[in-house]
């Protein structure tokens, strides 16, 4: 049986303007230590799915309007405060986007670690302590045992979310919800808390739901990957087939508008014209309609379903008129010409097969003419 | 010419007839001071510690590095934003860092700049035609009904619409709203543009949509840029040349396909295996560099080599000295003692 089911589910926020439908009927499921990616820009509900599913929505406005979510066998919507609380943290545990703001300033790092020990676990002071000081360990915090009482400010920002990882773990949940665990951090301190957050998942056989909108992160990351689009999935696939056979416009635009750091030549981005729609008043048809340049009539009278697409896995799911059965988009290439590695490894053979004096040599011979159009 | 090679370091900041900007020595240290009433100086920051590189006319160069190595003060202090703390800015061979009040507001006609976050950069009380409209206005290009007609042909310029003039920013979206910031900065026909984090605030689908306008008006208006980002892959999408900034220096400096397949500088070579690859099969494959520790404090940074604290090369030379910047090969310069 599947670790977490999440049917339909619907949370709406309730506004002066009207109700945001921010998420509309998603439904997936998730097995234990499987990692899921959740790809999307922003608006598109993403993180409010997984606030949906820590039954962390601020009511008002927001509410969870249907729709099931079942942990381990249960309802979590049909529980009440007292038994979300004995979840939260302890079962299903979130790292968030903003390490700068997501912990306490006021209280130390070991405290806060602890707290959830102390509460979940049953622990007392010195041994939360001592837990805590391993936890900081694992994550890669280095003298751990000396800075369990430093405050957050004290940390740099890759510290700091490495503290929130250590608290996602500490009472060892079956699901790590991380929103955005990387937005905020330089590439290289990024690399490093995808390694270790890769490491971890390995260890500790613990399922994650990786929520980004950087298509890199959860490429070398994830198992499976949902595309989200004003509310919905608009696309399931294997990580592997996603990035190979796309089935979605939607998909193929995102893959299509990201410069690569392996593109050969320099191209023109194609960019997804226009905006995502405004979730109070979204399309009739299908929500992507309006910026699809595949579009044909149907797509604006009639949503299309989540379903298989001919000539992929059948755990491939898409949302699209066109690529369904019959559809127009079946045989379509969505890929523009970009730079493959391979190329570059043969070159970057070939460079280092010409012997050092060869290559110095070639330099100061080049013609002068030659070295003038340079510009040197 | 052979002999400018081993003269590498001149070369660096040698002009060449075509250089638009040319930055020599460039020191901007922000002091920290104790003491409410008699403050005195304790330490400076030291943003950017002495950096010298030229942009040709027509070129875009990029300028990575992570956040607080620089770059953007880097972007605001050959604006003059920042009054230097040392070094030269040449624009057109113009010493900028010299010029008085008045001079300074005629050369920023010429340069102008394009900034990171489009909600914060756009006054909220102003409408799109004021915004607009006033470098028109400061610069005495075109008043009344050529003022109008120019914003309008701005706005259509950037791919909005020229009737949006009397609406106010919040009324756009990010996306648009930093098309005004662009339609702004075009407002007094500059011929160069820094160009700070300008898609870092927008979203994945709409960064395409930016960059390429950028390319388009760089070909219509031979345009110049300094590009400041984050971003490699943005970077490399986008530039000519690419410089590589650690804690306030530059480490490395190159034509953006040598430096994406030919890395000199260990650092370069760790940030660029650092960035990830939208495709799983690369992505299994790749060897990751993963670099330890953080950052160090520009308050207070190491000594020789800045980055032989995170460095897997470092050996005993590399804290004690300081490596040159060198051009080890044709337009392409590294300041380390091992590099390759």
């Amino acid at each position: 049986m599947a670790l977490l089911e999440v049917k339909d589910l619907h949370t709406n926020f309730f506004t002066r303007d009207g109700v945001v439908k921010a998420v509309d009927g998603v439904s997936f499921e998730l097995n234990a230590g499987e990692t899921l990616g959740l790809v999307g820009e922003s608006g598109c509900g993403k993180s409010v799915t997984a606030l949906s599913l820590m039954r962390l929505i601020p009511q008002p406005p927001g509410k969870i309007t249907q729709g099931q979510i079942v942990f381990d066998g249960t309802d979590v919507l049909q529980m009440d405060e007292d038994e979300v609380r004995g979840i939260r943290g302890n079962n299903i545990a979130m790292i968030f986007q903003d390490p700068m703001t997501s912990l306490n300033p006021v209280l130390t790092i070991s405290r806060q670690i602890s707290e959830a020990l102390e509460l979940h676990l049953k622990m007392d002071r010195s041994e939360a302590r001592k837990r805590t000081t391993e936890l900081l360990d694992l994550v890669g915090i280095p003298s751990a045992k000396k800075r369990l009482d430093d405050y957050p400010h004290q940390f740099s920002g890759g510290m700091r979310q490495r503290v929130m990882i250590a608290m996602a773990l500490s009472c060892n949940p079956k699901l790590i919800l991380a929103d955005e665990p990387t937005t905020a951090l330089d590439v290289t301190i990024q690399a490093q808390i995808l390694d270790l957050l890769k490491n971890l998942a390995q260890e500790f056989r613990t399922a994650f739901i990786l929520i980004t909108h950087d298509l890199g992160v959860v490429a070398g990351m994830t198992q499976r990957i949902h595309v989200m689009y004003a509310g919905r999935i608009v696309e399931k696939a294997d990580t592997g087939e996603l990035f190979a056979d796309p089935k979605m416009p939607y998909t193929w635009g995102l893959l299509r508008s990201i410069p690569r750091l392996d593109e050969r030549r320099k191209e023109r981005l194609v960019p997804i014209e226009g905006l995502p729609p405004d979730l109070i008043a979204p399309p009739p048809g299908c929500k992507f309609e309006p910026r699809c340049q595949y579009r044909r009539d149907i797509c604006r009278e009639k949503e299309p379903d989540l379903v298989a697409v001919p000539g992929a896995k059948p755990d491939h799911l898409a949302r699209c008129h066109g690529t369904q059965a019959g559809g127009w988009l079946v045989d379509t290439d969505w890929r523009r010409e970009i730079g493959d590695t391979r190329v570059l490894e043969e070159i970057k053979q070939e460079v280092a097969s010409v012997p050092a004096e060869a290559a110095k040599t070639t330099t100061a011979d080049l013609p002068p003419e030659l070295t003038q159009k340079e510009g040197i | 010419m052979a002999a400018t090679f081993e003269k590498a370091r001149s070369t660096a900041t040698a002009d060449s007839g075509k250089n638009l900007l040319q930055v020599s020595a460039l020191t901007m240290h922000f002091p920290l001071t104790q003491g409410i009433i008699f403050q005195r100086q304790v330490g400076a920051v030291r943003a950017v510690d002495g950096i010298d590189f030229f942009v040709e006319k027509g070129e875009t160069l990029g300028l990575v590095g992570e956040s607080g190595c620089g770059k953007s003060t880097t972007g605001r202090a050959i604006l003059q934003l920042y009054k230097p703390t040392a070094g030269s800015v040449r624009f057109e061979g113009t010493e900028l860092t010299t010029l008085g009040g008045e001079q300074m507001r005629r050369m920023r006609r010429k340069m102008q700049m394009i900034f990171q976050d489009p909600y914060a950069s756009l006054n909220p009380r102003m409408t799109v035609g004021n915004i607009i409209g006033e470098p028109i206005e400061v610069h005495h290009l075109a008043s009344g009904k050529a003022k109008t007609e120019r914003v309008q042909e701005l706005l259509r310029i950037v791919g909005l619409n020229p009737y949006f003039t009397n609406r106010y920013p919040h009324e756009f979206s990010g996306g648009q709203r930093q098309r005004i910031g662009v339609a702004r900065a075009l407002a007094v026909e500059p011929e160069f543009i820094v160009a700070d984090e300008p898609i870092s605030a927008l979203d994945v689908s709409i960064q395409a949509q930016i960059i390429n306008l950028l390319e388009e008006l760089q070909a219509k208006f031979q345009l110049t840029y300094l590009f400041i980002a984050h971003d490699l892959s943005v970077v490399r999408h986008i530039s000519d040349r690419v410089a590589v900034m650690y804690l306030g220096k530059i480490v490395e400096l190159s034509d953006r396909q040598e430096l994406y397949e030919k890395p000199l500088h260990p650092y370069t070579q760790a940030l660029l295996s650092a960035v990830p690859i939208p495709d799983p099969a690369i992505e299994q494959k790749r060897k990751r560099i993963i670099l330890t520790g953080d950052v160090p404090s520009p308050v207070n940074p190491p000594t020789g080599c800045r980055f032989h604290t995170r460095c897997w090369k470092a050996q005993e030379i590399c804290s004690e000295v300081d490596p040159e910047f060198i051009e080890h090969s044709p337009r392409h310069w590294a300041a380390c003692h091992f590099p390759g």
